[in-house]
C-alpha cells in the first residue's frame, strides 16, 4: 500500500504598490515607457546619493498591515541585501530583514507570517533571437522599474492543496485591489507569487523538506505549478529517493519542473542596517490616517452579504470581489424593501446586460426601478420572461418598468378567458402530443407550452398554463 | 592679498575694498601652479559673481568626493576616472550657489578616504607644505594641503575616523568634524554611512565657524540629516572661565610622542590660565575604537562600493568575455589595495555565521564608547586630546604597514563613532612641524567647542604663515 501524501504549502507574494513616485527616489512609476527614461541618480545608484522612504509606500504597507490583522511594529528598520547583478543599481538591495513593518495576521484560513517593504530591481533584457538569457547576443538594463516600491506578503504554511493556494491568492489579490494600494495584475508583474511546497505522509506533524517555486505569473501557473511539484516531490519518496531543498522554475510550455540557476542561487547576502535611513516609527496620526484609508473588504462584505441579506453564497462572493456591483446591489435591495433575493437576481440579471465591468451607478437603470422590476415580479404582474425583456427596454430608455410593461402590452394576462382560447386552440392543433399526454405521459404536455407562450407573447403566467392544460385535457 | 583670511576677504569684497574678480584670479593661478599635488581639477575662470551674497567672491577647495555637476569627482579613485556627476552635492551647492562662494578646484585625497597620508590616491600623492618630503595626513590631505600652502583661503572636507582633523594637525590648520547629521551627505561619494560627515578646513577658528554656518542644515535629500538647533556663531571669547576640560588617559598618554605630548601639556597650563579646570579622566572603551571602526568602516565600504562595477558609469576593464569577469577585472584594475583590503575585511565581517562575533560586536563597543563620553558630560564640557599621537611622516614611511597607519587615527576615531563635535586647532611646532589640539564636545555643541578653541587659538598665537610665505 503506498502511503498517502498531504502537501503543506506557503506563498510569498511580491505587491508593486501603487504610489505615484518611486520607493526611494522622486521618480515616477513606469507603465511601459521607453527605457531608462524614469531614472534618476539615486535610483540608478549613482556615486554620493541617498535614498529617502517614500511615505506613500509606508502608508500602503500600514493599509495591509491592519487590512490582514497584522500588528504594525512599532520601530521597524531596512536593511542592506547585498549581491552583485546588473539589475541592482547600488549592488544591494534595500529590504526589511528580521524587524519588519508588519507581523502576524490572518487573511481567511491562512495565517500571515510576516509583510515588508523594499524595492523592485530593474529589468535585464535579453538581446536575441530567443529572448532568453542563454543564447542572447547581450544583455541590456533597463532601470525604469529599479526602485519600484514592493511589499512582500509572507504566509504561514497553511495552506493543503494548490487549489486551495489559488482561491486564497484570489482572495488576497481582490483584498489588494480594493485596499488600492496595487494594480495586482499577475501577468504585468505586479503581483507575483512564489510557493513553498513540501509533502508529508498524511496524519503526520513534521514538515518534509520544501522547494521554493518562483514567480508563477497567473493563478492558472500558480495551480499547475503546485500541482507539478507535489507530483515530483510524491515521486521521489515513493522511489525511495529524498526532497532536495532548492529553488525552483516551472515551465508552464512543458509542465515541467527545472532547478533555477541564476542570482537565486547566491548565497550570503551579508545583510546589514542600511544606514542611510532612519527607522520608520508610526506615529498616532499616521495609523490613523491608514486605518481611516481602508474600505470594506471582500472577506468582510461576503459574509455581510450572506448574514444580512440571506443571498446564496456565489452571488455574495460575486458581489464581494466586485464592489460596486455589491453596493448597487445593496441600494437595490433597501429600495424593495429589502427583499434581497430578488434584488440579487435583477441585479445578476443587470451585470449581464452592461457587462461586470461596468458601474450601474452610472447606467439608465436606477436602483428604484430595478426594485420596482422585481417588485412586479413578486406581483406576478409580469413574468420572469417579460421582465427580461422590460429590463432590455430600462437599459435603452431609462423608463419606469410599469410603462414599460404597460406600452409593451407584456403585463400577465389577467382575462383568464382569453388565456383558455388560446389553451384550446394549442391543444386542438397538436392532436399527436395530445395523444401522448391521455396515454399516460404527462411530460408531454411541455411541448404545448412553447406555443402557448409564443401565443400569448410570454404575458401568460406559467402557472396558470399548467391549470388551464390540466383542466382541459382531463389529467 | 595672501595675507588676508577668507572673513577678511568676505568682508573686503562686500565693502568694496576688495575686487572679487582679482582676488580669485589669484588664488587660481596659486592653485593651477599649486607644487603639493592637492588639486585633481582647478576652475579655469571665475563665474559670475553676485557680491550680494555672503561668501561673493570668496574661492573654495573641495574635496574630490563630493560631487560637482560637470566636473570631475574622482574620488582619489581609478574607477571613477573623469567620472562627472550629473548633479551636486547638498553642502557645496549651500556654499556656491545659496553662500555665494566660487568653486575653485577639487582636491585631491585618499582613494574612497581610506587613509591618514594621501598616499592612496590613484592620482599621486599629496605632499605636506611645511616639509613636502612628509605627508599632509588624510584622507582629506588636499584640503589641508591647499588651506596650509594657501592655494586657497579654505576648504572642505569629511571625516570618517580623522579625515579632516588629523590632516588638519599635519598641516597647522583648523579643521572641525561637526555632529553626525548636522550636514547633508547627499552628494559625497560615501567610504562609511554611519560615520562620513562633512567639515571645514580653514587658517583659523572664526573662518571655521563662518564655513561651518553655511554648510549646516537638514536636507530633505538626507534623511539622517538634523542640522544644528541653533545658528553657528562667530565665535567671541577670550577666555576660558569656568570650562572643565577632561583629559582621557587612554588618549593622551602611551602611544603619543614626546614632543607632541609636550605641546599638549603645554596648552592644558595655558587653559589653566585662561580659567579652566584641567582635571585627568578615563573613557574606558576607547582603545578599542579603532578595533571597533576597522570591522564598521570597511563593513559599509564593502556595500558602498559594490556599486563601481562597470556597468552603468566610471571605469570598465575591457576584453572580459564574462559578466563576472568583467565585475572582476574591471574592480581588480579600478580599486588601490587600501580599498580592496578593506573591502574585502567588511565583506568577512558581514559574512554569515562571522556578523555577530564581528560587526555586532563592533556595533556593541561603538554603543559604549558612545556612553563613555556621555558619562564624561556629567563631569566636563570638553575632552581635549592631542590630534594625532605623532607629526607627518616621511612618505613611504608607513604604507607598508597599514596597523601602523591606522594608528594614526587612534586619538579621533572614538569621537566619530560617537558621532560627537570635535576640533583640532593648531598647537605649536614639534621637531618644526605642527601639532593639533583636539576639543570634542557633546553633540550639537559647535558654537560652544568653537568658543573654547578661539579662546586657545589667541593665547597660541600659531603663526601659519610659515608654511606659505
Amino acid at each position: 500500500m503506498s502511503t498517502e501524501y498531504e502537501p503543506v504549502i506557503g506563498l510569498e507574494i511580491h505587491v508593486q504598490l501603487k504610489t505615484r513616485t518611486k520607493m526611494f527616489c522622486g521618480c515616477e512609476l513606469s507603465f511601459g515607457e521607453e527605457p531608462n527614461t524614469r531614472t534618476c541618480p539615486i535610483c540608478l545608484g549613482l556615486p554620493g546619493t541617498l535614498p529617502v522612504t517614500n511615505a506613500q509606500a509606508v502608508q500602503y504597507g500600514i493599509m495591509m498591515g491592519l487590512a490582514l490583522g497584522c500588528e504594525i511594529a512599532p520601530r521597524s528598520i531596512f536593511h542592506r541585501k547585498n549581491y552583485f547583478y546588473p539589475d541592482l543599481a547600488k549592488g544591494y538591495q534595500i529590504s526589511q530583514y528580521d524587524i519588519p513593518l508588519c507581523l502576524g495576521g490572518r487573511l481567511g484560513d491562512v495565517r500571515i507570517h510576516r509583510i515588508h517593504l523594499e524595492e523592485d530591481a530593474a529589468k535585464l533584457v535579453h538581446v536575441g533571437a530567443s529572448g532568453r538569457i542563454h543564447g542572447s547576443e547581450a544583455s541590456v538594463v533597463d532601470y525604469n522599474r529599479g526602485g519600484t516600491p514592493l511589499a512582500e506578503i509572507v504566509t504561514e504554511p497553511d495552506l493543503r492543496s494548490a487549489e486551495q493556494a489559488r482561491d486564497w491568492l484570489q482572495l488576497l489579490r481582490e483584498t489588494l485591489r480594493q485596499l488600492g494600494v496595487s494594480d495586482v495584475n499577475m501577468e504585468e508583474g505586479s503581483l507575483r507569487c512564489d510557493a513553498n511546497v513540501s509533502i508529508r505522509p498524511k496524519g503526520t506533524h513534521a514538515l518534509g523538506t520544501k522547494t521554493e517555486l518562483k514567480n508563477m505569473n497567473s493563478f492558472r501557473y500558480v495551480m499547475q505549478g503546485i500541482n507539478a511539484e507535489i507530483a515530483r516531490q510524491t515521486a521521489l519518496l515513493e522511489s525511495g529517493e529524498s526532497v532536495t531543498q532548492e529553488t525552483l522554475h516551472f515551465d508552464p510550455v512543458s509542465g515541467r519542473i527545472s532547478s533555477l540557476r541564476s542570482k537565486e542561487e547566491a548565497h550570503d547576502y551579508r545583510y546589514f542596517p542600511e544606514p542611510d535611513l532612519v527607522p520608520i516609527v508610526p506615529t498616532p496620526e499616521m495609523m490613523a490616517a491608514a486605518e481611516a484609508a481602508i474600505p470594506e473588504l471582500p472577506a468582510d462584505r461576503e459574509a455581510r452579504y450572506e448574514s444580512d441579506f440571506g443571498i446564496p453564497t456565489d452571488t455574495a462572493h460575486l458581489f464581494a470581489y466586485e464592489p460596486t456591483w455589491g453596493t448597487y446591489f445593496e441600494r437595490v435591495a433597501v429600495e424593495g424593501n429589502r427583499d434581497a433575493k430578488a434584488a440579487a437576481i435583477w441585479v445578476t440579471e443587470l451585470r449581464t446586460r452592461l457587462g461586470a465591468d461596468a458601474d450601474p451607478h452610472k447606467s439608465a437603470v436606477v436602483p428604484a426601478q430595478l426594485a420596482a422590476l422585481a417588485a412586479l415580479v413578486a406581483a406576478k404582474k409580469v413574468t420572469a420572461g417579460s421582465a427580461r425583456t422590460v429590463l432590455d427596454k430600462m437599459v435603452e430608455t431609462g423608463d419606469h418598468p410599469d410603462r414599460i410593461a404597460e406600452a409593451e402590452g407584456l403585463t400577465v394576462m389577467e382575462d383568464s378567458g382569453e388565456l383558455s382560447q388560446i389553451v384550446a386552440k394549442v391543444i386542438s392543433e397538436n392532436p399527436d402530443v395530445v395523444e401522448k399526454v391521455r396515454g399516460g405521459n404527462a411530460k408531454a404536455m411541455g411541448a404545448l407550452v412553447g406555443p402557448i407562450m409564443r401565443e400569448t407573447k410570454g404575458r401568460a403566467d406559467g402557472g396558470e398554463v399548467n391549470r388551464l392544460l390540466r383542466e382541459q385535457l382531463g389529467v | 592679498m595672501i595675507e588676508l583670511t577668507a572673513k577678511q576677504a568676505a568682508d573686503a569684497i562686500r565693502s568694496g575694498d576688495l575686487d572679487a574678480n582679482e582676488y580669485f584670479e589669484f588664488y587660481r593661478q596659486r592653485a593651477a601652479s599649486d607644487p603639493y599635488n592637492s588639486y585633481t581639477w582647478v576652475a579655469e575662470k571665475a563665474p559670475e559673481i553676485d557680491t550680494r551674497k555672503p561668501f561673493a567672491g570668496v574661492p573654495i577647495a573641495i574635496k574630490d568626493l563630493f560631487c560637482t555637476e560637470g566636473i570631475p569627482s574622482q574620488a582619489g579613485s581609478k574607477i571613477l576616472e573623469d567620472y562627472r556627476p550629473p548633479y551636486t552635492a547638498t553642502s557645496v551647492d549651500r556654499l556656491t550657489t545659496h553662500a555665494g562662494g566660487t568653486l575653485l578646484g577639487k582636491t585631491n585625497q585618499d582613494e574612497f578616504a581610506m587613509g591618514s597620508s594621501t598616499e592612496n590616491s590613484a592620482y599621486g600623492p599629496t605632499l605636506n607644505p611645511w616639509d613636502t618630503s612628509r605627508v599632509p595626513g588624510g584622507s582629506s590631505g588636499g584640503s589641508a594641503a591647499v588651506v596650509a600652502g594657501a592655494t586657497a583661503p579654505w576648504s572642505i572636507g569629511t571625516d570618517t575616523g580623522g579625515s579632516i582633523r588629523q590632516p588638519a594637525a599635519l598641516t597647522g590648520i583648523v579643521g572641525l568634524k561637526p555632529t553626525y547629521g548636522a550636514i547633508s551627505r547627499y552628494g559625497m561619494i560615501a567610504f562609511a554611512s554611519s560615520l562620513d560627515q562633512a567639515g571645514p578646513f580653514t587658517r583659523d577658528v572664526t573662518d571655521s565657524a563662518m564655513l561651518l554656518s553655511a554648510m549646516v542644515g537638514a536636507d530633505p535629500c538626507d534623511q539622517t540629516s538634523l542640522g544644528l538647533p541653533e545658528p553657528v556663531r562667530i565665535p567671541t571669547a577670550n577666555d576660558l572661565k569656568g570650562i572643565r576640560l577632561g583629559v582621557p588617559e587612554e588618549l593622551a598618554g602611551e602611544g603619543i610622542e614626546d614632543g607632541v605630548l609636550k605641546a599638549f601639556n603645554d596648552t592644558l597650563e595655558l587653559a589653566k590660565s585662561l580659567g579652566a579646570t584641567v582635571e585627568t579622566t578615563h573613557l574606558p572603551h576607547a582603545p578599542h575604537g579603532l578595533a571597533a571602526y576597522y570591522l564598521i568602516a570597511p563593513a559599509e565600504c564593502s556595500s558602498n562600493l559594490a556599486r563601481y562595477d562597470g556597468v552603468r558609469y566610471g571605469f570598465r576593464k575591457s576584453g572580459a568575455s564574462t559578466l563576472i569577469d568583467m565585475y572582476t577585472q574591471t574592480r581588480e584594475a579600478g580599486f588601490g589595495a587600501e580599498v580592496k583590503r578593506r573591502i574585502m575585511l567588511g565583506t568577512y565581517a558581514l559574512s554569515s555565521g562571522y556578523y555577530d562575533a564581528y560587526y555586532g560586536r563592533a556595533q556593541k563597543v561603538r554603543t559604549l564608547i558612545s556612553q563613555d563620553f556621555k558619562n564624561a558630560w556629567d563631569k566636563f564640557d570638553f575632552i581635549v586630546t592631542p590630534t594625532a599621537p605623532g607629526v607627518a611622516f616621511e612618505l613611504g614611511s608607513k604604507t607598508a604597514d597599514p596597523l601602523a597607519m591606522y594608528l594614526n587615527d587612534f586619538c579621533t576615531v572614538p569621537m566619530s563613532l560617537a558621532g560627537i563635535p570635535a576640533i583640532s586647532i593648531p598647537n605649536g611646532l614639534s621637531e618644526g612641524l605642527p601639532v593639533g589640539f583636539q576639543i570634542a564636545g557633546p553633540a550639537f555643541s559647535e558654537n560652544r567647542i568653537l568658543d573654547a578653541a578661539l579662546a586657545l587659538e589667541k593665547a597660541i598665537g600659531f603663526d601659519a604663515s610659515k608654511a606659505y610665505a
